[in-house]
């Protein structure tokens, strides 16, 4: 893995649709061979994103350069090295799975043999089965073949595994993982936390258009850092508690999260156990419904992430 | 000896294949699509062969030098270009305009030149088969010779297909599939009855003789009937068809949007 040769680079990347910034000054770099995630609620701007990446749409604003090349000037150098996966469709309805294998294949100097791709990927026994005729899982699979028949040095998967079965999905995941193993750069977005986890270098989160983290999951998650513990009570805390919570040297901060939970970060969380429920019993304060030890989850960080203002 | 070729050069990049095997390979699969189609097949083959039995032995229209079958084949020639260029290809370019499949085909690396190349050979087969089986049919069916030439009835014909194909893309590439499909067949049905096909002009009431002596189906079975029948070059009809051609390529290639 060529570690520091950036494949993909945005700068100051804008693009508006009737006014609307989807994609609002980003900037990001992605390095060869690295799996980077992006993740963002829905209409934060992932599609529009890796759609700019893909050649699809030139950005209004700023630079984009995938593998040193400009996808939209430079797309008959690009297109070749590219395999994509469009979020949903882009095959004709009525083509067989092995037509479309081999047609697709037609496109390239030095395909994959659609065969033994097929076969890859699990389709070896649909090869005579029409796309319409498909389950979700398996159009999602025939779409994935199809971007990698071209042996491509980049791909960007636009939320590849949605509405697979579990063994579909682990299935797709090992062929990702390959493919990043031979080098190959991947974009994908994702709404599937643990799809990040098990496979991304580092994520990206995107919000209203603009980064906001951008690191690898362990390191969003804190692992390095103290620990949290998770507190729900049944009522909020009266705010004369929570001011001699916020006074324990020991603790680093007390999130309110709303609704009767908290969250305190320590490195001892114990102690912050043992002081948050000595506290509740002598002062008769809310019941407690819940009290977990333990680091933040991606899952939370992205949440924490992506709140909506004023929520 | 022979020994094992290393590998340690670095791969080189990936490249898109020549166009003559990409061309060949979409063109193939476009018209294996189109045929598979029960109802392409329907409106392709069978309606223009059904009409063409039908009208020939009903003779309920005005014949051509005294035979029904000179006036018919000319309109049954349109109407069979008409299925494939305006129903079949503008319908199913709307399926896949809707189905992203124009969008995905726009990643790969087959220029987008080569893929209207490729819809354009697949149709023009279509059609040179159904000539040939609508001649076919005229010839031993009825004994139908026309005087007229048939080389300037061919290029009148390619003309034909080229106006009905932008129209049907035309469709495609602006509307809603939902909306071409209700498009193409409702004009399908207008042209079939003020098109000149089957029935003259001339036998409509007089306030849609004057809109229907001007649509693009009755330019092409004048023109078609005129150039067949021989006799003086129909300038005015072969005007107004290549004038509906320049237009209609013009609209398809302005408006049509591929996402």
């Amino acid at each position: 893995m060529a570690a520091d040769r950036v494949a993909v680079s945005l700068r100051a990347v804008a693009k508006s649709y009737g006014g609307r910034r989807a994609v609002d000054g980003l900037s990001l770099e992605v390095f060869e061979g690295e799996l980077v995630a992006i993740l963002g609620p829905n209409g934060a701007g992932k599609t529009t994103t890796i759609e700019m990446l893909e050649g699809y749409r030139r950005p209004d604003e700023g630079r984009i350069e995938v593998l040193g090349l400009d996808p939209v000037a430079d797309s008959h150098r690009f297109r070749p090295r590219a395999g994509i996966m469009l979020q949903e469709g882009g095959i004709y309805p009525t083509i067989r799975v092995g037509e479309a294998a081999r047609l697709f294949a037609s496109y390239f100097a030095h395909p994959l043999s659609p065969a033994a791709l097929l076969e890859r990927v699990g389709l070896a026994d649909k090869t005579r089965t029409r796309y319409r005729q498909l389950s979700g899982g398996e159009k999602q699979r025939l779409s994935l073949a199809l971007a990698l028949v071209g042996k491509p040095q980049i791909l960007f998967l636009d939320e590849p595994t949605a509405g697979m079965d579990p063994r579909a999905r682990l299935l797709t995941w090992e062929i990702v993982k390959e493919q990043q193993a031979a080098g190959v750069t991947v974009l994908l977005t994702t709404h599937s936390m643990e799809e990040a986890e098990r496979l991304a270098d580092r994520v990206a989160i995107i919000r209203e258009g603009r980064l906001v983290a951008y690191d690898s999951p362990a390191r969003l998650r804190g692992d390095s850092g103290p620990e949290l513990l998770h507190a729900e009570l049944d009522a909020e805390l009266p705010s004369a508690l929570l001011a001699r919570l916020r006074q324990l040297e020991f603790l680093e901060a007390v999130e309110d999260r709303g609704q009767g939970r908290y969250e305190l970060v320590s490195s001892q969380p114990l102690r912050a156990a043992a002081e948050l429920t000595h506290m509740l019993w002598q002062e008769g304060g809310p019941q407690l419904s819940l009290l977990r030890v333990g680091r933040a989850s991606l899952e939370d960080v992205f949440l924490s992430l992506t709140e909506e203002a004023g929520a | 000896m022979i020994r094992a070729v290393t590998t340690a050069t670095p791969p080189e990049a990936p490249a898109a294949s020549p166009i003559g095997r990409s061309l060949r390979a979409q063109a193939r699969i476009e018209l294996l699509l189109l045929l598979r189609q029960p109802e392409n097949l329907l409106v392709i083959l069978v309606l223009p062969v059904l009409l063409l039995l039908f009208f020939a032995e009903v003779r309920a229209f005005p014949s051509i030098h005294g035979r029904p079958i000179n006036f018919l084949v000319p309109g049954i020639l349109t109407l069979a270009l008409m299925s494939t260029g305006m129903v079949s290809l503008g319908i199913s370019t709307a399926y896949q305009r809707y189905y992203r499949v124009l969008k995905r085909l726009g990643a790969t690396p087959l220029p987008r030149a080569v893929l209207v190349a490729a819809k354009a050979g697949s149709v023009l087969l279509v059609e040179v088969g159904q000539v040939a089986l609508v001649l076919a049919i005229g010839y031993f069916g009825f004994a139908w010779r026309p005087p007229g030439s048939l080389p300037l009835a061919i290029l009148v014909m390619l003309v034909g297909a080229i106006m009905f194909a932008a129209l049907g893309l035309t469709m495609a590439g602006v509307m809603r599939a939902e909306l071409t499909i209700g498009g193409a067949n409702g004009l399908y049905l207008i042209f079939l009855i003020l098109g000149g096909v089957a029935m003259p002009v001339q036998q409509l009431p007089d306030l849609v003789r004057q809109l229907a002596s001007v649509l693009p189906p009755t330019a092409l079975s004048s023109s078609l009937r005129a150039v067949l029948a021989g006799g003086a070059f129909p300038a005015a009809p072969v005007a107004l068809l290549a004038g509906w051609t320049l237009l209609l390529l013009a609209t398809a290639i302005r408006f049509f949007r591929w996402e």
